[in-house]
């Protein structure tokens, strides 16, 4: 029920956008009784609210939604499923007892400082973007300097522009999005600077959002100055070389008041990283076992938070997974712990789950680290498939058969992304 | 001038951390005070920029005013902290040798602090030093360790000081450059754009414009040149990297790049020393970041670019004497205190003293206020306080439980305290309550934080600024009522 919460439950989910709205939806199917979802937001649905675009559910529902309506689709079945959602909460920490049940600290407007007890957690805080700051743009600090995400906000949510002339640096999806929903605002969007040789975005989007509206995406370029005192007045770029370091020798200035950052997103682990969890340094989300439970018994990860996906459907599958796991964990059911260790190789910037166990039904995601075509992806000598290319921007998923692993002897096993001669048509 | 046209005691041009200091010490007296500044907000100038550190005193020669005003200065920092409520700790300074060098060095700091008055100053060993700060470089040689030497907010404490001066009785006037200044009748006129303040006194704390607006009032013998530093700002998970303020033995015209632990916890690295043309020039480079970084992994290796969270530049207003000018003039009235550059900030509340001496000598009365406050609360900072306080407080306040910051777990209750207490843009708010300056930058707070000045300015969002003048955040879109 919207806006209950009681002092006990099963599975506590922090978090409401589309990782934690699954979640619960798992951990309900596994057959936990007792499930509640914790928002900071006024409305659960996470971030998805923001993205009026279409495109989302293509995989899942098998058709094309806005984000808020993939969002409605889930807090339908979760109100209905009997979960509780409190909006406008903020769990401060988490801390185990003796006895492995858990406690939880949410502050709360009306209910100030309170605790839950629960016996499972389901961490789905989602993730931010990556800011000028982190990447030191040099110039000067006025405004008009903002994350893609953010400027979506100002549109989709508040009814503001964020500006009139437009850049955008770094080609993430939200950035393409961007790009396209401020032109239809009547905003000019003079380019998109990239710094690697290929877009970070997804190829539709570059298709949808940049090419059929002229945008000019430049690749190998980065912006090498920030110019204006109070309100941004111009950027100057520059194409970078081999190390990426920008060649002022060939920068020029463009006359902007807006620049949008749309330079990566980073899973929000402040709360995981208060609770001790191992946090992997690649994914900067948690190291997760084959049930996609953190180094913390009891406390599940999903979503954003444990690696950052490209499409929310992928979000939905493995939140489902993690609720179910913390579904069953809740109600007394342990797992023997992994013994298999999955290990990125060539091409392979990560892997997710960290580790593995014979004998159960494993879904592997994956990116590699430079673009390939056609190329195949080797498990250990487990399986291997045939794809016509892989890019960083977009994830890979695998799925691993329980049987596969049984006849396994190790306890490693590496994965590689490596080239093959192209076939002729 | 009309009969009833108000003539002030004293006009301060400048609100960074000079003029503050001495508006706040003119209203423990019967005095009428204003305080004029070009920014939206106090504090928006150098000020904002500072490193934020109280040095013992031990770096300037006592031959200079800089250097008499710097310990006096730190000394008062105690009762102030404890009046004001910024944040403010001695954590103590140690300044490190590189190179054989460097040892003698230390020793004549270590002489000419002890000549000053300067307690505590002991010279460590490698062992000692290295002990206490585990994660330095073990090619250092030793260090010269000062006790006295703190950290602070300079927003925050300028903030305090203007709450304080005008709760007793001190007006301010924000966005309100000096064009022009005049004198009438035995008084000055300052001319800004909207009205022309009448004066008995001007004190001339405008920072890096000091020279210019000298220049206003037909005085020419000195310039100022704006000497940029940038600083980078690292991640919080870094807390603890060091203890205390970690120094090189100084250079020539800079106390050299430093490793600061700040008031908050944050470590900050910087700044350099670059003079520039330009006084808008507050761009940080890439030469800048690479200095900063090589330089500060050679004192602590395990420093990385890639902690960076922000950075940002400030210029320090350095006059053709080196050293401060403070003092009367040869326009009747008219007092500069001009070229406040490093130690500044240790010295404000000193030069503070100082002023209204000379201020008493040039024939103003100073009778004290007798209801004089001298309290001020400070920020609630509700994410230092325990579990318990913590709960204490939204029991009373429910809008404690609202967190709008996460990065720094800044609640609603504390964006309100920052409007009620001036803060009148983003950055205001930003600089009084922490919101957005955390690792996100403000990528989710700041439309919260822009809908309660909306709300509680009664302006729609086009007109928030991060900082006043064109500081615009957001435009309307267009006119739909044409549809």
């Amino acid at each position: 029920m919207l806006g209950r919460m009681e002092e006990k439950y099963d599975v506590v989910i922090v978090g409401g956008g589309p990782a934690g709205l699954g979640a619960a939806l798992g951990a309900r199917d596994a057959g936990a009784e007792k499930i509640l979802i914790v928002d900071r937001e006024p409305e659960a649905g996470g971030i998805l609210l923001q993205c009026i675009h279409s495109g989302f559910g293509l995989h899942y529902f098998k058709e094309e939604l806005t984000g808020p309506e993939y969002a409605q689709r889930f807090i339908e079945k979760v109100i209905d499923q009997d979960v509780d959602v409190i909006p406008e909460a903020y769990i401060s920490g988490v801390v185990t007892d003796s006895e492995g049940s858990k406690r939880v600290r949410v502050m709360h407007e009306k209910r100030g400082l309170h605790t839950i007890e629960c016996q499972s957690v389901v961490l789905a805080m989602g993730c931010r973007e990556r800011t000028r700051g982190a990447i030191q743009i040099p110039g000067t600090r006025p405004s008009g300097v903002l994350t893609a995400g953010l400027a979506q906000k100002f549109v989709n949510m508040l009814g503001y522009l964020p500006g009139k002339r437009v850049a955008i640096l770094g080609s993430g999806d939200i950035g393409l999005i961007m790009a396209r929903r401020l032109v239809l605002e009547g905003c000019e969007v003079v380019g998109v600077y990239e710094i690697m040789p290929y877009s970070n975005g997804l190829t539709r989007n570059v298709v949808q959002c940049l090419e059929d509206f002229n945008i000019p995406l430049h690749l190998s370029t980065t912006v090498a100055q920030i110019h204006g005192r109070d309100r941004l007045e111009k950027i100057t770029v520059a194409p970078v070389d081999k190390n990426l370091k920008p060649d002022m020798k060939r920068a020029k200035d463009v006359v902007c008041d807006t620049l949008l950052l749309s330079i990566g997103l980073i899973p929000e682990n402040e709360l995981s990283q208060g609770l001790g969890i191992r946090l992997d340094p690649v994914t900067s989300g948690p190291v997760v076992s084959s049930t996609l439970e953190t180094s913390l018994p009891g406390m599940f990860a999903c979503g954003n938070v444990l690696h950052v996906h490209d499409l929310v459907d992928f979000v939905t599958r493995e939140a489902l997974l993690a609720g179910r796991f913390a579904g069953e964990w809740a109600q007394g059911v342990r797992r023997p712990t992994d013994n298999i260790r999955l290990v990125p190789g060539e091409n392979v910037r990560y892997c997710v789950p960290h580790t593995l166990s014979p004998g159960r039904d494993h879904m592997i995601s994956m990116r590699c680290k430079e673009p390939m075509k056609p190329c195949k992806i080797k498990i250990g000598d487990l399986m291997e498939k045939k794809l016509r290319f892989v890019v960083p921007a977009e994830m890979i998923m695998m799925r691993l058969h329980p049987d596969l692993l049984d006849r396994f002897h190790g306890d490693s096993v590496r994965v590689d992304i490596t080239p093959v001669e192209a076939v002729k048509p | 001038m009309k009969n009833n046209q108000k003539i002030y005691d004293v006009a301060i041009v400048g609100g960074g951390v000079t003029g503050c200091n001495i508006a706040r010490e003119l209203s423990r007296y019967s005095l009428k005070t204003v305080l004029i500044d070009k920014n939206a907000e106090v504090g928006f100038g150098t000020t904002k920029s500072n490193s934020g550190i109280i040095h013992a005193g031990h770096h300037n020669t006592p031959a200079t005013l800089k250097g008499r005003l710097v310990v006096r200065g730190n000394q008062l920092f105690d009762q102030l902290c404890r009046e004001l409520n910024f944040g403010f700790s001695r954590i103590g300074e140690l300044v490190v040798a590189r190179t054989p060098e460097d040892l003698p060095v230390l020793e004549r700091l270590k002489e000419q602090g002890k000549s000053k008055g300067v307690p505590g100053l002991e010279i460590w060993d490698k062992n000692r030093l290295l002990h206490e700060e585990p994660n330095l470089s073990h090619n250092l040689l030793g260090a010269l360790w000062a006790p006295t030497a703190g950290v602070i907010n300079p927003y925050e404490f300028v903030f305090a000081l203007i709450e304080s001066a005008i709760e007793n009785g001190v007006e301010l006037k924000v966005e309100s450059p000096v064009q022009k200044i005049g004198q009438e009748e035995g008084h000055l006129v300052v001319q800004t754009p909207t009205e022309k303040i009448h004066s008995r006194f001007v004190l001339n704390a405008a920072g890096i414009f000091a020279d210019q607006v000298a220049r206003m009032a037909g005085l020419d013998d000195f310039t100022i040149y704006p000497r940029k530093g940038e600083e980078y700002m690292l991640d919080k998970r870094l807390k603890g990297l060091v203890r205390h303020l970690i120094f090189p033995v100084p250079l020539k015209t800079t106390k050299g790049i430093l490793i600061i632990p700040t008031f908050d916890g944050t470590i900050m690295v910087g700044p350099t020393a670059q003079d520039v043309g330009d006084r808008h020039d507050i761009a940080t480079s890439y030469e800048g970041s690479h200095q900063v970084f090589d330089f500060v992994r050679q004192i602590c290796p395990s420093i990385n670019e890639r902690d960076t969270i922000t950075e940002f530049a400030g210029l320090r207003a350095v006059s053709d004497t080196d050293d401060f000018i403070i003092g009367p003039t040869k326009v009747k009235g008219f007092i500069n205190v001009a070229g406040i550059q490093s130690p500044g900030l240790t010295s404000a509340p000193s030069i503070a003293e100082y002023v209204l001496e000379i201020l008493r000598q040039e024939g103003l009365k100073l009778h004290e206020r007798k209801n004089f406050k001298s309290h001020v609360a400070g920020p609630p900072r509700f994410a230092l306080q325990s579990l318990k306080e913590q709960g204490e407080r939204i029991g009373k306040d429910s809008r404690f439980a609202k967190v709008v910051c996460r990065c720094e777990l800044v609640t609603e209750a504390e964006i309100h305290d920052a409007i009620d207490h001036g803060a009148r843009t983003l950055d205001g708010i930003k600089f009084r309550s922490r919101a957005g300056m955390g690792r996100c930058q403000g990528g989710f707070c700041t439309s919260r934080c822009m809908g309660i000045l909306s709300e509680r300015l009664k302006i729609p969002y086009d007109r928030v600024t991060k900082r006043g003048g064109d500081s615009w955040m957001v435009q309307k879109m267009k006119d739909e009522s044409s549809c």
